[in-house]
């Protein structure tokens, strides 16, 4: 039998719980600082505005390019390789204009005259307006899917559960925006699509571990909460590994294969990968024990109260 | 303890069987094929338009494959795509005057598997190339030609019932009417209240004059936009049946937008003119007393406009409007036949050859403008002398520059009106060679990443590792067989989910390999270890694939586009998942390890 871990012996999870603690708020508060300080590099889908793909059968000279597309008028043109040198991406800023929808053609027309084996891959035009309600409806997705797990998580457990888990959760979801806001990665729907993913998977990690925290409390009826704690993390600490390096095996070959179009899906999948295993283990539980859970919050108190007869009549 | 009852195997059987045989057609690929569908819904695709077609294709010497009836098309199979698209030209020259051709792939599966519904996946634009538009429609500009109607309306009603008015204007969505008497007021009143049920009619004093102001109700204006909404969808469904698309994907989304998606279009710049186009005709009367001169200074007489003839000389027309579009029936391009210049043809409907009749019959020897209204630039085609009356509905326009302009107009006429603007507020391109990039992209990183989780499962797990891997690759056949059942549309986002979803099943096998270990190690004998294994493990299972299913849901219910394909992925993976991980994985240790009541150890 392979093992990554020595699970006869309880690992003191809870006694590092200050040191854990202040490196989440470390990374915490760097994220926070990155995201006010530097901003998302929101994609075209949010900002609005026009990104085209073109390929060209020469390596493609950037600079030409960028002066024809200025002389036939374009203001703000962003002009750049990506993948190879014969593929290039072109940015261009939301117009306010009735007819902002003909850009493309336009563009397409300038590099044509100059070259005229040019082949457009791809166009993707979102009007403003269009922006600003993808960017709602993901805000608003995050919000709905957060307090869908709370709720699940207060009705399947207990509420302090659910806060300490979706507090982890939230950390996680933080770093990731804070790292695309610090590298000015840009942040697409897909990503978007991708950060959702992860806030719904990464609070499994924090589901298998309260599973067996509940489990125990039941089962170990004289051992203190930390050390039930601790023990709840060593043993599903394999699984956790284990699992999570399963997902993040798919997230690589996503990122080695997936191209251009899944690279930051894949990154930030990757990110919500690492610091879901640290979050669910290392900041959940320690919240947990900060927010007071107790025995009696599972163990059901069996002795009829006082005053209650035994068909549930009070007198 | 571990086993399984009989019709359990034989359902799990049946399933896997099922999931099999939906998922093969996905693995046939296509051929290239040509479409006719005749243009008119009237019209159906039968045996006579089948014969015409393989006549005309044996006339042009082209080997074909099967051609077959399939709904209301016709479609053939061809071997090669240079075969395909000689057959589309010789098609069209052969039967394109009344139906459209276009270019198609079909799936290459045997017909066995097309009978049980059996299709492959339906790939999503950024997989097979194509453009995908959003469309909006302007409320604003339909409520506006809404008002316009009625002032129209209104006056020839007060006309008919002779009630002298003193005039009637339009500010936005009121119309206001004028009069100089009260009498003639309320009278007036009355019968625009029982002619037009749809206005909110206020009569007001004025000093000098008495005034009704007119506005629409609010669930007239309701019905107003929501017709809009549907004349301009059957408008673009009319205009995008003359481009050719196999198979357009045109829907109402919200309120007031239309997405039109067209696969395998590539020119998009001839696409998006022929939709984005608003061309409307208006027939209008031509102010004769008016001074042009003094108009072209900037002085326009009261109730006219000023507007560029073709041949560059200023018009002063009546801002009353004839006839619109909406009154044409049919438009076809052609030649004058005295002049032998380019000319096209309308027929109007009854209403309108009424009015027609009407308005000729008054106006012999005036003058009468037509005016082309495109993208906001009004324009007058001509201006021609009214000779004599004209009555059966028969309209012929000169002052086409060429056969091909006559040809757009009357597309454009013949496609309908767009019963008010509509903007282009999303566009989203994807070039043929991109799709195939895509979707082998798709598949390398589903396939590797694949084959690493196997083969790191077989190391860490060895035979229970092998059972692991097992239900993985047969949740991914449920999971395609779901998707092409469905006919969900398959994206690359859509693709990605598949690696996720099969990246997070393995998990389900995780913890219960872990369980099953665990109870192990506690000294369980190994048949109760599988089977407490398997027992403990599915309450996390199931609460742990419960919270990503929320995210999956809201992503769906917020999402839009490819993050939908994303969302139906994932839920429909997470469901799977926890099938095959479960039932049919404990199947296979069951069917291994059941039988032996002393078992010494398993392979885990």
């Amino acid at each position: 039998m392979i093992r990554f871990f020595d699970v006869d012996r309880v690992i003191p999870f809870m006694r590092y719980g200050k040191v854990t603690t202040f490196i989440s708020l470390a990374t915490f508060f760097f994220a926070i600082w990155a995201l006010w300080a530097k901003g998302l590099n929101l994609g075209v889908d949010f900002t609005g505005g026009t990104v085209m793909e073109v390929t060209y059968s020469q390596p493609a000279h950037l600079d030409k390019i960028r002066a024809s597309l200025e002389g036939a008028g374009f203001r703000e043109v962003s002009v750049q390789n990506f993948g190879t040198s014969r593929d290039v991406l072109i940015r261009l800023p939301v117009s306010k204009t009735a007819n902002a929808a003909q850009t493309s053609e336009k563009v397409m027309a300038t590099l044509k005259a100059q070259a005229p084996s040019v082949i457009l891959k791809k166009v993707d035009f979102v009007g403003p307006q269009v922006g600003k309600e993808l960017y709602d409806n993901g805000a608003l997705a995050l919000f709905v899917v957060a307090v869908g797990i709370m709720i699940y998580l207060a009705l399947r457990f207990e509420w302090r559960f659910a806060l300490a888990g979706i507090i982890a959760n939230a950390h996680d979801i933080v770093i990731i925006l804070g790292l695309f806001a610090f590298f000015q990665w840009e942040f697409t729907l897909t990503v978007l699509a991708g950060v959702l993913a992860i806030l719904g998977y990464s609070v499994n990690e924090s589901v298998v571990v309260f599973d067996r925290i509940r489990e125990n409390i039941r089962k170990m009826r004289k051992t203190s909460i930390p050390d039930i704690i601790d023990s709840a993390i060593t043993t599903t600490m394999s699984r956790t590994i284990i699992t999570h390096l399963s997902t993040q095996i798919m997230v690589l070959a996503m990122l080695f294969f997936g191209g251009e179009a899944l690279h930051n899906f894949a990154l930030a999948l990757t990110i919500g990968i690492m610091f879901g295993i640290y979050s669910s283990v290392l900041v959940a539980s320690p919240l947990l024990l900060m927010l007071g859970v107790k025995r009696e919050h599972f163990i059901r108190d069996d002795k009829p109260k006082e005053g209650v007869t035994a068909d549930g009549a009070q007198v | 303890m571990n086993r399984f009852p009989l019709w359990k195997y034989i359902l799990i059987g049946i399933t896997l069987v099922v999931a099999f045989l939906y998922t093969l057609p996905n693995f046939f690929g296509e051929v290239p094929a040509v479409q006719v569908s005749p243009l008119k819904s009237t019209t159906r695709a039968d045996d006579a338009l089948l014969k015409q077609a393989e006549v005309a294709l044996e006339n042009s010497g082209l080997k074909s494959g099967s051609a077959f009836i399939d709904g209301n098309s016709i479609k053939i199979r061809f071997s090669t795509t240079d075969d395909q698209i000689k057959a589309k030209d010789a098609l069209q020259s052969a039967l394109g005057n009344s139906n459209t051709v276009a270019l198609n792939l079909l799936s290459a599966s045997p017909h066995w598997l097309t009978a049980i519904r059996a299709l492959p996946m339906y790939l999503g634009l950024d997989l097979r190339g194509g453009v995908h538009f959003l469309l909006e429609v302007d409320m604003k500009a339909a409520l506006e030609k809404a008002a316009i109607r009625y002032q129209g309306d209104i006056r020839s009603e007060l006309r008919s019932e002779k009630i002298r008015y003193l005039r009637i204007s339009r500010e936005g969505n009121t119309v206001v009417a004028k009069f100089s008497t009260r009498d003639q007021r309320d009278a007036a009143m009355e019968k625009i209240g029982n002619a037009f049920t749809d206005l909110n009619l206020a009569a007001e004093d004025g000093a000098e004059d008495f005034t009704i102001t007119a506005t629409l109700k609010p669930q007239a204006e309701k019905q107003i936009q929501e017709f809009a909404v549907k004349q301009n969808i059957q408008t673009l469904s009319n205009r995008v049946n003359e481009l050719g698309v196999a198979e357009p994907v045109i829907q109402q989304q919200g309120i007031d937008r239309v997405v039109v998606q067209l696969p395998g279009v590539q020119d998009t710049a001839k696409a998006k003119d022929i939709l984005g186009r608003t061309a409307t005709l208006e027939i209008r009367l031509v102010d004769e007393e008016g001074d042009i001169n003094a108009a072209a200074a900037g002085q326009v007489p009261f109730g006219d406009e000023i507007y560029q003839s073709r041949d560059g000389f200023p018009v002063l027309v009546k801002k009353d409007v004839v006839l619109t579009g909406d009154s044409i029936t049919d438009a076809t391009p052609g030649f004058d036949s005295q002049s032998n210049r380019p000319a096209v043809h309308i027929n109007l409907d009854g209403k309108g050859a009424r009015i027609f009749k009407e308005v000729t019959r008054e106006n012999v020897g005036r003058r009468m403008a037509i005016l082309l209204i495109e993208r906001k630039q009004t324009e007058i085609i001509t201006a021609p002398t009214i000779q004599e009356e004209i009555g059966g509905g028969r309209v012929q326009i000169t002052g086409m520059e060429s056969p091909q302009e006559a040809s757009d107009v009357a597309l454009l006429l013949r496609a309908g009106a767009l019963a008010a603007p509509m903007t282009i507020i999303e566009e989203r391109t994807v070039g043929p060679s991109m799709g195939k990039e895509n979707i082998d992209k798709g598949f390398h990183s589903n396939i590797w990443g694949f084959i690493a989780v196997v083969v790191f499962m077989v190391f860490y797990y060895r035979v229970f590792g092998l059972f692991s891997s097992l239900a993985l690759a047969i949740n991914g056949f449920f999971l395609i067989a779901l998707l092409s059942m469905l006919q969900a549309t398959l994206t690359l986002p859509g693709m990605a989910a598949i690696a996720l979803t099969l990246g997070m099943a393995i998990d389900a096998n995780v913890l219960i390999n872990e369980r099953i270990r665990e109870e192990l190690r506690n000294g369980a004998s190994p048949q109760a270890a599988i089977h407490a294994g398997y027992d403990r493990a599915w309450g996390t299972i199931l609460d742990s694939n419960l919270t990503t299913l929320i995210a999956g849901i809201a992503l769906f219910w917020l999402g839009s586009g490819p993050v939908r394909g994303f969302a139906v992925v994932l839920c429909l993976g997470i469901l799977t998942s926890m099938f095959s991980a479960v039932t049919v994985s404990r199947a296979m240790v069951n069917l291994t390890y059941g039988r032996k009541p002393r078992l010494a150890n398993v392979s885990i």
